[in-house]
């Protein structure tokens, strides 16, 4: 079954693609240092391997993207599409779902366990992170869609017969 | 089923039993039940001495509790929607034998466990890192380990983890099989009920 790339949804891989690198980059970038005092409070996305785990699985995401972009339609076999953007897919909402679990303590803390909130000191790294995720969750929405149409794709969803 | 396959000589001779996909989803069904339960439970209270006024230690009762993590609520929330789910397909798949539906519930079948495995994933690894950054702590935020206090809260927890990971390989498993099986189904034109 050779169904050619039609245009929009070569776009909607091309955000896809896009969301996933802009939420690596701006996780990378998010870094701040404050002094109160004489104490140092520095931010930094390594301190935490939640957020390292955010950074690997969208560097992951973007390159698989990048790679099912140029492959042409006749190399590709759908339903290995299928389970490899399906995994890809869950991955990149376990990642979202644990960099926000973390960015909730963060935010609020956690009084049951003793963890003070840690964005009254550093702010602007919160933010920054914030992004990411909003991003992030851009990129799993789109990348649902091209689950779908891959579902699509090996399953000819519109003629199918009981 | 495997009598029509027999005997139609286009479909493929290697194919697989009624009962295997419903044996799977029926294992993915109990380790999200299992998880749900075991997170839900999980509760442990522990008494500290806080001070000691002469020879008379005053102790506080802290209790660690699955709510006090949202995180946790998630996962119990997710584990217990996915386990409804499974019970829903698995009703259905064996009752539906006798009614006559139109085509497209397959598909139905097949995008709801799609979006069964987005939410499992969530909940499941968030619950993870959290229970992560309890057993280790995070030295650059100032936040305390609490597992070496609570033990019994952090490794029934880790169960409930493992459960609900393996029953996400499993949907995994059960969802991909039975996407392959209707492409099969479909292309062979056949009108059976799997």
């Amino acid at each position: 079954m050779s169904k050619a790339k039609s245009i929009p949804l070569f776009l909607l891989r091309l955000l896809a693609l896009g969301a996933t690198v802009c939420a690596t980059i701006v996780m990378v970038t998010s870094h701040e240092s404050t002094k109160v005092l004489n104490m140092t409070f520095e931010a930094k996305y390594s301190d935490s391997p939640t957020f390292k785990y955010f950074l690997v699985v969208n560097a992951v995401a973007s390159g698989y993207s990048l790679i099912i972009l140029f492959l042409s339609s006749k190399n590709l076999t759908w339903q290995l599409v299928l389970v490899s953007d399906l995994v890809i897919t869950s991955l990149l909402i376990s990642s979202l779902s644990a960099a926000l679990g973390v960015s909730q303590v963060a935010k609020k803390g956690n009084l049951h366990a003793g963890w003070l909130p840690i964005c009254g000191q550093v702010p602007k790294f919160c933010d920054h992170v914030a992004g990411a995720l909003v991003s992030e969750l851009i990129a799993a929405i789109f990348y649902f869609l091209l689950l779908l149409n891959s579902l699509h794709n090996t399953l000819d969803l519109l003629t199918l017969q009981a | 089923m495997a009598q029509q396959a027999a005997k139609n000589p286009e479909v493929p001779t290697r194919e697989l039993k009624g009962w295997v996909i419903p044996l799977l989803r029926l294992f993915a069904f109990s380790a999200f039940v299992s998880a749900t339960v075991v997170m839900a439970l999980n509760k442990q209270t522990k008494a500290f001495v806080v001070a000691t006024i002469g020879s008379n230690p005053i102790k506080a009762t802290v209790t660690a509790k699955f709510q006090h993590t949202p995180a946790f609520v998630f996962f119990v929330v997710a584990n217990s929607v996915a386990s409804m789910h499974n019970l829903l397909i698995l009703a259905i798949q064996s009752i539906g034998r006798k009614y006559d539906f139109k085509g497209n519930r397959f598909a139905v079948i097949a995008i709801s466990d799609m979006l069964t495995v987005a939410l499992v994933s969530g909940g499941a690894s968030g619950a993870a890192f959290m229970g992560y950054l309890g057993r280790k702590g995070n030295s650059h935020a100032r936040w305390n380990k609490i597992c070496d206090k609570f033990d019994t809260f952090c490794d029934h927890g880790a169960g409930a983890m493992i459960a609900s990971f393996i029953g996400l390989v499993l949907l995994i498993i059960v969802n991909v099989i039975s996407i392959i099986k209707l492409q099969n189904r479909s292309t062979a034109n056949c009108s059976v009920v799997p």
